[in-house]
């Protein structure tokens, strides 16, 4: 620890500590620019100089590391005449015109000018102008407003991973700058716009709609992955008019992906289902609540009387919230109904496990891991802010390895990346069992059969990086989770995790995956397998939700009752009988279950649009129009206590109820592989315009096939295929995918495009289009 | 025109001679006896690095740092790899001595730079060379050669333990590539662009590795101190300025050139020579150091002896040995302009303060200049001044600045006729 002496307060900090930090400890502000926390420290913006007892100059505060006795002065003749200085050379070529400006209200250099600025300028020169850049369609610029701090282009290098924005030119003329021709396209860019410190960077949407006083802040929860990122929402005439990161260090740090970020605009979009309908004799009608509750209470009733309750199964998105789910589950209970299915996504139901599955340890817990394994995931689209945490992780030393269907790159350094056929996720993790028994000695695990399994030398690497290895952990992503042989998957991995001494972890998928099966909102296996007499679907789209969509969208065209509660009109239209409209995440207070265990509860930002009720409401009423007991409830509060009551964390276990046997099998012939697109996820992020023009958008519109397969099939890339699945076919777009398998086929599921294919994974057939 | 009178890079070498940088001739000069010495004697590091701090050699790439003692800064047990950089990257206006040296004498440069890492256990070596100087680069290339098949360079040198592998680097003509950090991003294959200091290169340098960064002259100066001892070489200069040094004399001399002269000489003696002033004009002014180097007016140069402290006491630095002489007919307020031209183009952009004020520092000079000076222009060009020097990243805004200082403190007189005239052509 080293003592020192800020404006004559003296403190003590831990060596290493630079001037800002220390000061930053008391509370002592330093006007800053260039400076953030999570970033490298720059030191080129100067408007931190700060007086230090015996050094001849002004230095800056953000890069000078402290030293014993150091005495420091913040406000110091010296000190305040440099940072002024600074300041007016970072107004001279700053436009003078803050009203015209979106950044006005929240801008550092206005603030900071008020301080450190003079009222008039001596600079009586031609002002710089500098040419606007494409950024794409989520980030819009006003570069001649940029003051050069780099804290956009350290971001892209530092935690986005690639260096998408860089400091072209030189001297006055230095640009920041995409590659010639490109956008940004990292999943996490809009972080740029809260980072740049002036009007150079803002949110192209938001752009001109609002200023920040006109805006209330209100905090909520990110509703697109399991992450559970903190949220300030905010607000204008009832209508959400922008959402920010709120700070919390455990979870989201300081960032958001750009799904949680513009995911808004659907909020606020013209499919918005404003009020109840029926179909009455193929006519769709509005209905009041009262006639559309009933209706639906009768045709409950009534197809549980005529078929059984096995006729009819709930269907939810695992977006919705503990509240909407436990009383959907309670109200399916008291219809004899057992089916409530919120992981419809899921092919393999047989997975049992001795609690609700998690990521088996905290966030932070995860970033102090020595060695991960990731197995089956596309981490970055997947779980964007996640794939950030482990970047930085791998560089303070964490060795990431993947067992992986794909080559995508996760932009950081790996310790080893073993690369299947989707169909052979559960081989490509089996070498990686051998190569650890090989490795350690030991015998297989019990039933597991390694005898066929051939390693590769990625596998040995992998293995070899979980050796001597106190903490490590071992995850399963959504391709695993989906994938049809879930269980055997599941097993290794466990088994692994056993062998390494590694925690086995289940990042959720979605925003309430792990309530949901807290709840026990994950009953019912397959409910379109079997086709249902009635169904209700509360929140998801069958088409885009399910496993295999088109065999979703014909159970949901056969059934003779089809209740479908969502904030959006939709295809539902076909195949509905009754339309109800419930509130979005935004529109209802709620809680969801992060993939840590972590329940976060907030409030509705905005009252419900229209007659939209929260669905909790709903399935209140229904409860009581049924006559059911135990639907008395006042709040969602009580609602949440009843659902999580006792030790949730008790009730986390990821250890398997039973062993279930593991081979390995061979495979060959085209196979398709289906991911969730990252912007195709749920109903909400679907209908939000501008990440649906973004690249990642673009890319699900095609199918991705190595450059073999590609000549093999005669195909060309940018031209046209059929891709053949079941009774289903998709015309889509050709592109190379050199991180591919040969025979593999990537082609998304949950789009419009791919709605008549099958399952995520499975036999394919390619035609030149 | 390159002019040996005394010292030790250019010794014995004949200019006229189109082969006089191979290696038989340098070996014919004495050339690699240095090398020969250390490892047949099995010379210790710390005796090298003790005989360098005993010659008294400063840096001759312009901030005059004494080179033992920053050879003894090398960490020398670091576990790992070090890395040694020869800054050749010479682009400070005035400056063109490194470029003779590579032309005349590269051997020399290769020499110091072999013993520069047997000295602090280094045994990679880099040497970057300024972009517009393509026949220095190729001719450099060829010495690395020459040097490597006689066995003085690479593997198990003169069949001793000790290897170094020293490899010529093309840049591509910034100025501030010759700052030695962005000289290092640039090697590493980045935007050159200064990294703040601390951690110094002797730290964190080439790929975050400790490393050493001298200067081409500073070398090239090496061979003599080891063959013949650091004394001698002290005694060739005067005390705290030791040995000889290049100076690149250029403006209205005669005989513009690199003149090799013993530190300590009086200006009047290399202006003469130089031929003496050209045409017969009067001497008005010298740039002594370099172009970021405070002007001299006639007088106090006359006085001054060439070397760190007497040209440092007159208010001016002795820098890279650049000498730009100006005779009575020179506008200094367009000298100036020249100046302020060349800091505003060449600042890399990444501070605040330079890349701001040397455009603005520019633009108001270039206004006097055309005639459109303002009362109140003077003050602000010192404002302006203040609040860029010690305030900026890397040494480019103080070098901005010290020659706008310079002007006015000694002509200012020009800078206010010029703004008369302006107002009074504005009926002001
Ligand atoms: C803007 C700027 C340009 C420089 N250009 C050069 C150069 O061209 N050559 C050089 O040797 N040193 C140059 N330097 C000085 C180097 O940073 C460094 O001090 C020098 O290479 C150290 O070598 P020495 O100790 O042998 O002089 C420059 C410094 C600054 C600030
Ligand atoms: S665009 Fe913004 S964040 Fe990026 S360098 Fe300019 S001011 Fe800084
Ligand atoms: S002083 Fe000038 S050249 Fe040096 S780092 Fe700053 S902007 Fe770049
Ligand atoms: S905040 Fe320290 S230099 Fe920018």
């Amino acid at each position: 620890m080293l003592e020192i002496e800020i404006d004559g307060k003296k403190l003590t900090v831990p060596g290493g500590s630079t001037v800002m930090d220390a000061a930053n400890s008391i509370g002592v502000h330093i006007p800053h620019f260039c400076y953030h926390k999570k970033l490298s420290i720059a030191a080129n913006c100067r408007m931190c100089l700060v007086q230090v007892e015996k050094a001849p100059k002004p230095l800056p505060a953000c890069a000078t590391p402290v030293t014993d006795g150091m005495k420091v002065f913040t406000h110091s003749d010296q000190a305040v005449t440099a940072q002024k200085g600074v300041m007016e050379f970072l107004l001279i070529n700053h436009p003078l015109d803050c009203p015209i400006c979106d950044q006005g209200g929240e801008c550092q250099l206005q603030d900071l000018a008020v301080g450190y600025g003079q009222s008039g300028s001596d600079y009586a020169e031609e002002k710089r102008v500098v040419a606007n850049k494409d950024l794409g369609p989520l980030i819009s610029t006003d570069m001649t407003r940029c003051i050069h701090c780099s804290r956009c282009v350290r971001f892209t290098e530092e935690i986005a991973g690639f260096q998408e924005l860089g400091m072209a030119n030189r001297g006055e003329f230095t640009e920041v700058m995409p590659f010639i021709g490109k956008t940004v396209n990292s999943e996490i860019s809009g972080n740029v716009i809260d980072l740049c410190p002036v009007g150079a960077l803002t949110s192209k949407p938001f752009r001109y709609t609002a200023r920040t006083w006109e805006l209330s802040r209100r905090k909520s929860v990110g509703a697109h992955d399991g992450l559970g990122s903190n949220l300030i929402v905010q607000v204008k005439n009832n209508k959400v008019m922008r959402v920010l990161p709120l700070e919390n260090e455990a979870i989201n740090e300081c960032w958001l992906s750009d799904r949680d970020r513009y995911s808004y605009e659907a909020l606020n979009s013209q499919e918005r289902l404003t009020k109840p309908m029926i179909k009455q004799g193929g006519v769709w009608q509005e209905a009041d609540w009262q006639t559309a509750l009933e209706y639906v209470a009768n045709g409950l009733k009534q197809v549980v009387a005529e078929h059984g309750k096995d006729s009819v199964a709930a269907v939810a998105s695992a977006n919705s919230t503990v509240e909407e789910l436990f009383t959907l589950r309670k109200l399916m209970a008291g219809l004899g109904v057992e089916a409530v299915q919120a992981f419809a996504r899921n092919a393999d139901f047989s997975v049992k496990t001795q609690g609700a599955k998690w990521l088996g340890q905290s966030l932070e817990e995860l970033s102090q891991n020595e060695a991960v394994l990731i197995v089956g995931s596309t981490v970055r689209k997947e779980q964007p802010l996640l794939a950030q945490r482990l970047r930085q992780a791998v560089k303070k030393g964490m060795a990431l390895s993947l067992v992986n269907v794909h080559g995508d790159d996760l932009l950081t350094k790996l310790a080893g990346e073993v690369i299947v056929r989707p169909d052979q996720l559960l081989e490509g993790l089996l070498q990686v069992v051998k190569a650890v028994v090989e490795l350690k000695s030991v015998a297989a695990p019990a039933g597991i059969d390694l005898a066929n399994v051939v390693v590769s030398d990625a596998a040995r690497a992998i293995a070899n990086s979980f050796e001597g290895k106190a903490k490590a952990a071992v995850l399963l992503g959504n391709i695993a989770q989906t994938s049809a042989r879930y269980a055997e998957i599941y097993a290794a991995a466990a088994a692994l995790a056993a062998l390494t001494g590694a925690k086995l972890g289940v990042p959720a998928v979605a925003a309430n995956s792990v309530g949901a099966e807290l709840i026990g909102a994950d009953l019912g296996g397959n409910v379109f397998a079997a086709a249902k007499k009635a169904y209700v679907f509360v929140g998801v789209e069958p088409e885009f939700d399910a496993h295999n969509g088109s065999q979703a969208l014909a159970a949901a065209k056969q059934a003779e009752m089809v209740v479908v509660m969502s904030a959006f009109q939709s295809c539902a239209m076909d195949y509905a009988d009754v339309l109800l409209p419930i509130s979005p995440f935004t529109e209802t207070s709620g809680t969801f279950v992060n993939m840590e265990g972590k329940a976060q509860s907030f409030n509705g930002v905005v009252r419900p649009l229209g007659e939209t009720r929260p669905a909790w409401k709903v399935f209140r009423v229904l409860g009581n129009v049924l006559g059911f007991n135990g639907f008395d409830y006042n709040s969602s509060e009580e609602i949440r206590d009843e659902a999580l009551a006792g030790d949730t964390a008790a009730r986390l276990n990821n250890t398997l109820t039973s062993a279930v046997a593991v081979s390995a099998k061979s495979a060959q012939g085209l196979v398709r592989l289906g991911e969730v697109p990252v912007y195709q996820g749920d109903a909400i992020v679907r209908r939000a315009p501008s990440l649906q023009a973004t690249a990642d958008a673009a890319l699900a519109t095609t199918v991705r096939l190595n450059a073999a397969t590609i000549a093999k099939l005669g195909l060309v890339d940018g031209g046209k295929a059929i891709v053949k699945q079941g009774q289903g076919s998709a015309e889509l777009t050709v592109k190379l995918d050199a991180g591919l398998l040969d025979d593999v086929v990537r082609v998304a599921t949950s789009h419009p495009l791919t709605r008549d294919l099958g399952e995520m994974v499975g036999a394919v057939e390619v035609l030149k289009g | 025109m390159t002019v040996y009178v005394k010292g030790v890079v250019f010794e014995n070498v004949n200019f006229e001679d189109p082969n006089c940088w191979r290696l038989e001739e340098y070996v014919k000069r004495g050339g690699y006896a240095a090398l020969k010495k250390i490892i047949n004697d099995k010379i210790t590091q710390d005796d090298i690095i003790a005989d360098m701090k005993t010659s008294g050699l400063r840096g001759r790439g312009g901030a005059g740092f004494p080179t033992g003692l920053k050879w003894s800064f090398m960490p020398r047990s670091f576990p790992g790899q070090k890395y040694l950089v020869c800054n050749t990257d010479e682009g400070e206006p005035g400056t063109f001595k490194d470029l003779d040296i590579m032309v005349y004498n590269p051997h020399a440069l290769i020499e110091g730079m072999i013993i520069g890492g047997y000295a602090m256990g280094i045994t990679v070596g880099y040497n970057y060379i300024h972009g517009e100087v393509f026949e220095a680069y190729q001719r450099f290339e060829e010495a690395l050669e020459e040097a490597r098949a006689a066995g003085f360079l690479g593997d198990n040198i003169l069949g001793s333990d000790f290897c170094f592998q020293l490899h010529g680097h093309h840049g591509y003509g910034a100025y501030i590539c010759g700052e030695e950090t962005a000289l290092l991003e640039s090697l590493e294959g980045k935007k050159g662009q200064p990294r703040f200091k601390p951690p110094f290169p002797a730290s964190y340098g080439l790929y975050g590795k400790p490393t050493t960064i001298n200067n081409t002259e500073t070398f090239a100066s090496v061979p003599y101190i080891i063959r013949e001892g650091g004394q001698k070489f002290l005694e060739l200069g005067k005390p705290n300025n030791g040995g000889t040094k290049l100076f690149s004399v250029s403006g209205h001399v005669n005989r513009p050139g690199n003149y090799e002269i013993p530190l300590g000489t009086p200006f009047s003696e290399l202006l003469e020579m130089c031929g003496g002033m050209r045409d017969g004009k009067k001497l008005k002014a010298v740039i002594p150091g370099g172009s970021s180097a405070p002007v001299l007016p006639a007088d106090v140069m006359m006085q001054c002896t060439m070397d760190y402290d007497s040209i440092a006491k007159a208010g001016s630095m002795l820098g890279s040995g650049a000498v730009i002489v100006m005779d009575e007919t020179v506008c200094m307020v367009s000298a100036l302009e020249r100046l302020s031209y060349f800091y505003h183009e060449e600042s890399c952009g990444q501070c605040t303060p330079c890349r701001e004020g040397t455009g603005w520092l520019y633009r108001v000079v270039h206004r006097i200049a055309n005639g459109e000076g303002r009362p109140e222009d003077l003050d602000l060009l010192s404002r302006v001044g203040d609040n860029i020097a010690g305030r900026t990243i890397c040494a480019l805004g103080d070098a901005a600045v010290f020659p706008v200082r310079g002007m006015l403190k000694h002509f200012r007189h020009e800078f206010e006729d010029l703004i008369n005239k302006a107002q009074k052509a504005k009926g002001l």
